[in-house]
């Protein structure tokens, strides 16, 4: 069904207000040429929503390029928001309505599957009357193309009606567009006006009053043409919630946890966190350096940390590669370093704006020799915030590397959650300077934990020179194979030490049951909402995620053993069984299923895809449901 | 009045050191390395500083001449291959009350930490940095260094060197924001002193580039000035080195050059025969990057926490009723 009707036709002001259906939850996209602002629409959408009381998730989608060519299927840029009634844990299955700026950059999406059958289109029909007929034509054949798969198409004259109140109405589509989609699903005004007052705040009023006007402009356009309106009931939190993605939430879990420094050099999808760190850290007495690479960046990190509190580093993926040496010397020489590892597609540059869970073998094994640390992942926005507070306590009392894997779906990701009241328990403490009697070991490994008391510069009697080789409890260099193993005893006993505090981790859905599935990292929401899903169809499946990938705690094999099956969902590569060449010989699994399999020698399964695309709850619905009825066990 | 009072309380109570304070395990260098006399030059120095030893971090590479942090008895840090500037950077940053020195080598600095030399001369944060150039790789066994001369006969250049030495005072002339350049040579042990610590009371970024025998695996190259005073051309100035008698008379090539003087001080550096021995360039009143930033900052729990709010105050959604801040 078409809707070009209103295309030409005068604004028709209709009699009364046309009815809302309410529904539990609705996915929205808004998709644009890069820098036509449908990431700041959709972000402004999602805090409405969340300041209204709703759940959201909101998932950006970012071209590789700064400016890729205009009308392009790759250049597409934009954002998906879930909102709903209750808390939404992640971008959830296809999208309902898109609002797309032109016909190419929708195309990319249909073509990966992202719309639902019969998704309603808001598209810009400004492109049916381009004075290049090439444009025309393409235009034509896709909404024909769209019709014909079923989709409904409204044709919007953004930037027709937009041009009517600003000179540049590429630029104000986007709030026009907020206002078409705060008017459809209900949303309340004068917060939509407060948030556009909050985004442009720093430009003066004249920049406010005419978003605003472009706003308002949008809802009476979707008032008078558009035949659906929604509402998704939503209840309004008793606490105070901050809303933030994952990004700003580590970065923020930085300053929580009384760091100084973060050395960092620009990488995607990592950089946002330092560019909000640059901004706000120093008016805490923090400090951002953006060293000349990575392998400075981590080294720099290190000898702040050995000299005062523990320092952290930000990077992605080749990032990531380039640290490996400077992470073995902090291993070796046990300096405390917290390493955040926003991790995007690889190898190489790989896809660097898609989510992928392909570092935790490297974060675990990483670094020659036997590099023991701590590899951590948070599985929410919240837990972005919290896992660098946990992480940099973890560093300074084990004297250990702390690395936190978080991804690009969580980098971007927006999620209410319950304002952190701050705690004085988060900070570090500062650097001991009292002196020790002269001859004090370096490191005096205690023989059970193989902890050692750390003497930093300042604390006189405690002079020792620290190295990357070999060395004894006096820190001097030595050969001889006992004092070799005897600190690769104690840097690993380390572990051990830490992993006798971690509690197991929770069983969501049932105690036992015939399927478990094991997640890590961002997909936790998907994972757990499958789970729900497929326990209301009255399958026995439930879900396990683990926030700690090393060391893992205990308890795990006892979970294991409650379940028929297991197997880990994750969003990285494994070998497919149905590849001709893939047998149990060869057959490279997921990270997290390898590392399961390995320690506990249970015939744990695994699923993976890396598509550059957050893993969906309904597809893991059907990965399930697939898995229990090859083994005989769909109810 | 209180103030002088309590500062002459703590000087009451700072402790004298003696050389031996700073002397650490026997050097393992071989007989005859000129790492010893830089190692000497650096213990003579930190004695007559009175530099706390607690408040003293050696900072150093990998390669033979990176070995000199265990030799001092102050705090040290043997990092990595090319490393040391970042490392050094970090412990400044971090606590600009403690004194940082780094010793690195021709291969440790011009080659793998390259980029990171370039750098720390435009950081310039105030660290004392000694390149022991011996024009070779020592601890690997003989491989060509990127100072190597052309024609050097080693393990990877076994028909000889191919390409033109890099000039490390040159590169390091040439990066802005440098602010302290010289040269000394470790067969000259009161000049190599008196530029160690002219290095040492500069604010900012002391590059010190001493050619340093290697009689393992570069066994008399530097003979001919050695045995040639006149190959070597000391650079005096009021503001630079000025020279005692013995060695006014042992070293008779002399110029008189300001160390201010950026543009004299690269036709200088591109000299290599007379070698220069001084200090090529000094600029005081360079910034050094922890004072641009602020480093050393005390922050209270109770700031932490203001500002901490403050952020979270930007992205609150408040429930109903409350009064919005
Ligand atoms: C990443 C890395 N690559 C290579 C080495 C091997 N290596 C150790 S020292 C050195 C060169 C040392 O030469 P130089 O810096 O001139 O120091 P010297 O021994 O001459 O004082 C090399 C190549 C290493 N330790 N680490
Ligand atoms: S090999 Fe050369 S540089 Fe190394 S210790 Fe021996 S003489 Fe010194
Ligand atoms: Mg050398």
């Amino acid at each position: 069904m078409t809707h070009s009707a209103t295309l030409a036709a005068p604004e028709v002001i209709l009699p009364a207000p046309r009815p809302a259906t309410a529904i539990p939850e609705a996915i929205v996209e808004v998709i644009s040429d890069s820098g036509e602002g449908a990431q700041r629409c959709g972000q402004s959408l999602g805090a409405i929503a969340a300041r209204m009381g709703n759940g959201i998730w909101t998932t950006e989608i970012i071209p590789a390029e700064i400016q890729p060519p205009a009308r392009s299927v790759a250049g597409a840029s934009g954002i998906r928001i879930r909102m709903g009634s209750g808390r939404i844990t992640n971008g959830g299955d296809q999208t309902e309505l898109v609002v797309a700026f032109n016909e190419q950059v929708l195309i990319g999406r249909v073509q990966a599957g992202e719309l639902k059958p019969g998704a309603k289109i808001l598209l810009e029909c400004m492109w049916k009357t381009h004075r290049d007929p090439a444009v025309v034509i393409s235009y034509m054949k896709t909404v024909e193309a769209l019709l014909k798969d079923g989709f409904e198409v409204y044709e919007v004259p953004l930037e027709d009606r937009c041009r009517e109140l600003v000179s540049d109405p590429r630029k104000g589509k986007n709030m026009f567009v907020l206002g078409i989609l705060c008017n459809v699903y209900g949303l309340d005004d004068d917060l939509a006006r407060e948030q556009i007052a909050r985004i442009f705040g720093k430009k003066d009023a004249k920049v406010v009053a005419s978003n605003i006007k472009l706003y308002e402009a949008g809802a009476a356009w979707a008032e008078a043409n558009l035949d659906f309106k929604y509402c998704i009931p939503a209840v309004k939190s008793t606490v105070p919630q901050i809303v933030v993605n994952g990004n700003t939430a580590i970065a923020l879990g930085v300053m929580a946890s009384g760091m100084d420094i973060c050395a960092m050099y620009p990488i995607t999808p990592a950089t946002s966190a330092s560019h909000y760190l640059s901004e706000v850290f120093e008016k805490i007495g923090g400090l951002v350096h953006q060293a000349e690479d990575e392998i400075a960046a981590c080294a720099f990190a290190v000898g702040a940390s050995y000299a005062g509190k523990c320092a952290v580093t930000i990077t992605s993926g080749p990032g990531y590669s380039l640290k490996q040496e400077v992470i073995g010397l902090a291993v070796m020489a046990e300096i405390p370093l917290v390493v955040v590892n926003v991790q995007r597609g690889g190898p190489s540059t790989g896809q660097p704006t898609k989510v992928e869970q392909g570092d935790a073998l490297s974060a675990i094994f990483g670094s020659h020799g036997d590099a023991p640390k701590v590899v951590m992942a948070p599985n929410s926005i919240e837990d972005c915030f919290y896992s660098v507070i946990t992480a940099r306590k973890i560093a300074e009392t084990f004297g250990m590397v702390v690395v936190v894997l978080s991804d690009a779906s969580l980098s971007t990701a927006q999620q209410p959650f319950p304002r952190p009241v701050f705690s004085e328990a988060w900070l570090a403490p500062p650097v001991d300077m009292t002196p020790v009697p002269v001859g004090s070991k370096a490191y005096d490994w205690d023989p059970m934990t193989g902890l050692s008391r750390r003497l930093q510069p300042g604390r006189a009697g405690g002079m020792h020179t620290v190295t990357g080789l070999a060395h004894d409890r006096n820190s001097k260099v030595a050969y001889d194979p006992a004092i070799n193993e005897e600190g690769l005893r104690a840097r690993s006993l380390k572990l051990a030490a830490l992993q006798k505090t971690l509690k197991a981790p929770p069983v969501f859905g049932g105690d036992s049951g015939d399927l478990l599935l094991i997640g890590w990292g961002s997909t936790m929401g998907a994972i757990e909402e499958s789970v729900t899903r497929l326990r209301a169809e009255g399958q026995a499946v439930s879900s396990m995620h683990l926030r700690f990938l090393q060391p893992m705690p205990s308890g795990i094999r006892e979970i294991l053993a409650r379940f028929k099956h297991a197997m880990t969902i994750e969003g990285n590569w494994s070998d497919k069984p149905e590849d001709e060449l893939i047998d149990e010989d060869n057959r490279r699994y997921s990270a997290l299923a390898m590392l399961l399999r390995s320690r506990f020698l249970v015939d744990i399964d695994c699923w993976s895809e890396a598509r550059g695309q957050p893993i969906k709850p309904g597809d893991i619905c059907r990965v399930a449901r697939e898995a229990l009825k090859r083994r005989g066990a769909l109810s | 009045m209180s103030q002088s009072l309590s500062s002459c309380v703590i000087k009451l109570h700072q402790e004298h050191h003696a050389l031996e304070d700073y002397q650490g395990g026997v050097p393992r260098w071989c007989n005859g390395c000129g790492d010893n006399a830089i190692l000497a030059a650096m213990q003579r120095l930190c004695a007559d500083e009175n530099l706390a030893p607690e408040n003293t971090v050696f900072v150093s590479g990998i390669g033979c001449s990176s070995r000199l942090p265990h030799y001092m008895k102050t705090y040290g840090f043997h990092s990595l291959h090319g490393r040391a500037f970042p490392v050094a950077e970090g412990i400044k940053m971090a606590r600009p009350d403690l004194n940082v020195f780094v010793s690195t080598g021709d291969g440790d600095c011009c080659s793998i930490g390259a980029a990171h030399w370039i750098h720390a001369l435009r950081y310039n944060m105030n660290i004392t940095v000694v390149l022991h150039d011996n024009h070779v790789y020592g601890l690997t066994k003989k491989q060509a260094s990127p100072t190597s001369p052309r024609g050097l006969k080693s393990n990877t250049t076994p028909y000889g060197a191919t390409l033109e030495p890099m000039n490390p005072l040159t590169v390091s002339l040439g990066v802005q924001g440098a602010s302290f350049i010289a040269q000394g040579v470790d067969w000259i042990p009161e000049v190599l002193y008196d530029i160690l610590r002219a290095a040492y009371l500069h604010r900012g970024f002391s590059f010190v580039r001493i050619i340093q025998r290697c009689p393992e695996f570069m066994p008399k190259v530097f003979d001919p000035w050695l045995h040639d005073p006149q190959r070597t051309m000391l650079l005096t100035h009021k503001d630079g080195l000025t020279l005692s008698p013995g060695i006014a008379s042992a070293y008779r090539n002399q110029r008189e050059h300001d160390p201010i003087n950026i543009d004299r001080a690269r036709e200088i550096a591109s000299l290599d025969d007379p070698i220069p021995v001084g200090i090529l360039y000094r600029n005081p009143d360079a910034p050094c990057y922890e004072d641009l930033r602020h480093a050393g900052q005390l922050r209270s729990p109770e700031y932490i926490r203001a500002g901490l709010d403050r952020e979270f105050d930007k992205y609150t959604v408040w429930p109903e009723g409350h009064a919005e801040a």
